[in-house]
């Protein structure tokens, strides 16, 4: 099954000194998806995924079956006059 | 083997020289200089060469679009005789959606040549996409390195399409949270995986965008009968424009002004995790273009080989809601539907025509693919939901992190110069403070630093050195 694992790479403390403070307060996180031969897994247990470049790696399962959360979002009403108010002028340039 | 921070970090060389079967010390002058131009002719690849590789795997041979009504409503707010001919180069319409196809072509062809068996890159940006549907085609593994979430865990929709199309080319992406750590990961995954280190400062990465500028101006004269006065190009890591120009030099356009153009995003810090997804672009931003121009060698090779002050001849800058109204003005007007970073170019050029002759040419050299996160709809509703403002009105009254502010009219775009000098004696307080008590009277030092930043006249760069 195609899942997504996470990992603390670095705690707060091990990270670079030149980094601002709102940035070293936290860990550095990766999330990584892959494939997972296990029946029955549990959310939040440690598993070995095999990723799409065939790498092994160990972490935290979070997700079964991560979809992509991002969209065209909601439409932007300052964006919808842009048009029309050039197409007006364009026609007055062209007569 | 020691996998810590510091252990990794230590072994940066000898990983760097393994992942890229290439050794920069055979460049170097002294400890200061080196022989750029012999690393740029040393990439084992004919120009005539790279051609035809880009050719054959879906790169290159984009059309150049003159931009009818666009120019015709610049025009109308110029003064008699001004408003120069726009015409737009369709960079997204390489296989993966953007000119950086053209990097990662000869990065793939290198890589499968010298017999890795995959490539990596650290990019958040179309590079990511670009390799890894370059790596699909060499049947080559793939692994992309991102910055994609901050601490709450929200991605930036721009960056999550790219982990999208990434994937949807076969490649493993590795999603982290905000930080420079990133590099880390690449040493380390560099290391165990013995992958090519597929970096886009290399010189045949900048070598693959000569291409672009090579071809339009071709495509210019040809069109046109001249070769353009003006080209305008999105300025981030420096690759863009640098090979760019000197692409333009190899056709013999040498007259060809070259100006760069970023998003300003003065005030919002590049490492932060609380500005992290206060931004609504996440390149051809002046917290790239900036820190690249004048410290080029901040990047993951020894010698980076995108050094864009050596070719600039002006830097202008735009805010956000002016870049996100072009994008909307070239869907509207002109029937192409682009993705914003890549508009950023055209936002300057809307503004700079205005004051050129209508006689003179400027090229956009670029254009981007556009999709969900990709998306001035989804970038703007995505600030509102961060607590940015997205506001009508002028854009100069625009706070970054704060307001975003989209203009009513055509008109109301201007852009702001960032004058050269500043980044050049910039560039020169990083030569002092990296190394100590350089004598730029040594003939090897002078002309090194003569050529990085464009100076002609030595006693100019000597006072500049002095007051830096």
């Amino acid at each position: 099954m195609w899942v997504q694992i996470e990992k603390v790479i670095l705690k707060s403390e091990e990270r670079q000194a030149k980094i601002p403070q709102d940035t070293k307060k936290h860990n550095y996180i990766m999330r990584l998806n892959g494939f997972l031969n296990e029946e029955n897994p549990k959310i939040g247990s440690n598993v070995t995924i095999k990723t799409l470049a065939g790498r092994k790696v160990e972490g935290k399962l979070i997700k079964i079956n991560p979809e992509y959360s991002h969209n065209f979002g909601k439409p932007v009403e300052e964006l919808m006059h842009i048009g029309q108010t050039h197409r007006n002028i364009l026609e007055e340039i062209n007569g | 083997m020691d996998k810590t921070y510091t252990g990794v970090m230590n072994r940066k060389n000898e990983i760097m020289k393994k992942s890229m079967g290439m050794d920069y010390s055979s460049y170097e002058i002294n400890d200061f200089a080196f022989d750029y131009e012999k690393m740029m002719n040393d990439t084992e690849l004919s120009f005539e060469k790279i051609k035809e590789i880009q050719l054959s795997n879906k790169v290159g041979n984009t059309p150049l679009l003159e931009l009818k009504n666009i120019t015709k409503l610049v025009r109308n707010n110029s003064k008699k005789g001004y408003g120069a001919r726009i015409f737009i180069k369709d960079e997204a319409c390489n296989a993966s959606g953007s000119f950086k196809a053209r990097r990662a072509s000869i990065s793939a062809y290198i890589a499968k040549q010298r017999g890795y068996k995959g490539m990596a890159a650290a990019t958040s940006g179309n590079y990511g996409a670009a390799v890894a549907s370059q790596a699909a085609q060499y049947n080559l593994k793939c692994i992309i390195l991102q910055e994609l979430f901050d601490s709450n865990y929200i991605c930036q929709p721009e960056i999550e399409e790219k982990l999208r199309k990434c994937e949807s080319y076969g490649a493993e992406v590795v999603q982290l949270s905000v930080g420079p750590e990133l590099f880390y990961c690449l040493l380390d995954i560099l290391e165990d995986t013995g992958f090519f280190n597929a970096s886009l400062y290399t010189p045949f990465g900048i070598a693959g965008v000569e291409t672009l500028g090579h071809e339009l101006a071709e495509q210019c004269m040809k069109m046109t009968g001249k070769f353009p006065e003006h080209v305008m190009i999105t300025h981030a890591g420096g690759g863009n424009l640098t090979g760019t120009a000197r692409g333009l030099l190899r056709a013999g356009a040498d007259k060809t002004q070259i100006i760069g153009a970023s998003v300003d995003l003065s005030g919002l810090h590049m490492a932060s995790d609380n500005d992290f997804n206060k931004k609504s672009f996440t390149t051809g931003h002046t917290g790239f273009g900036i820190p690249f121009a004048t410290n080029p060698d901040r990047v993951d090779v020894p010698r980076n080989a995108a050094r864009s002050l050596r070719y600039m001849d002006k830097y202008l800058l735009i805010r956000q809601g002016e870049v996100f109204f072009t994008t909307e003005l070239l869907a509207q007007l002109e029937g192409l539907e682009r993705g914003p970073a890549g508009n950023t170019s055209l936002a300057c050029a809307i503004a700079y025509a205005k004051e050129l002759p209508e006689d003179h040419i400027i090229i956009v050299q670029e254009t981007e693919y556009t999709g969900a996160g990709k998306h001035p709809q989804s970038q703007l509703s995505f600030a509102k939901n961060q607590g940015v403002k997205v506001l009508n009105g002028s854009p100069k009254d625009s706070i970054n992190g704060k307001s975003v502010i989209i203009p009513s009219n055509i008109s109301e775009i201007s852009y702001i110069e960032k004058p050269l000098d500043e980044l050049k004696k910039s560039y020169i307080k990083n030569v002092k403070s990296n190394f100590k008590n350089l004598d730029i009277t040594i003939p090897e030092n002078k002309k090194f630093l003569m050529d990085e930043l464009n100076i002609k006249d030595f006693e100019k760069l000597k006072n500049m050195f002095m007051e830096a």
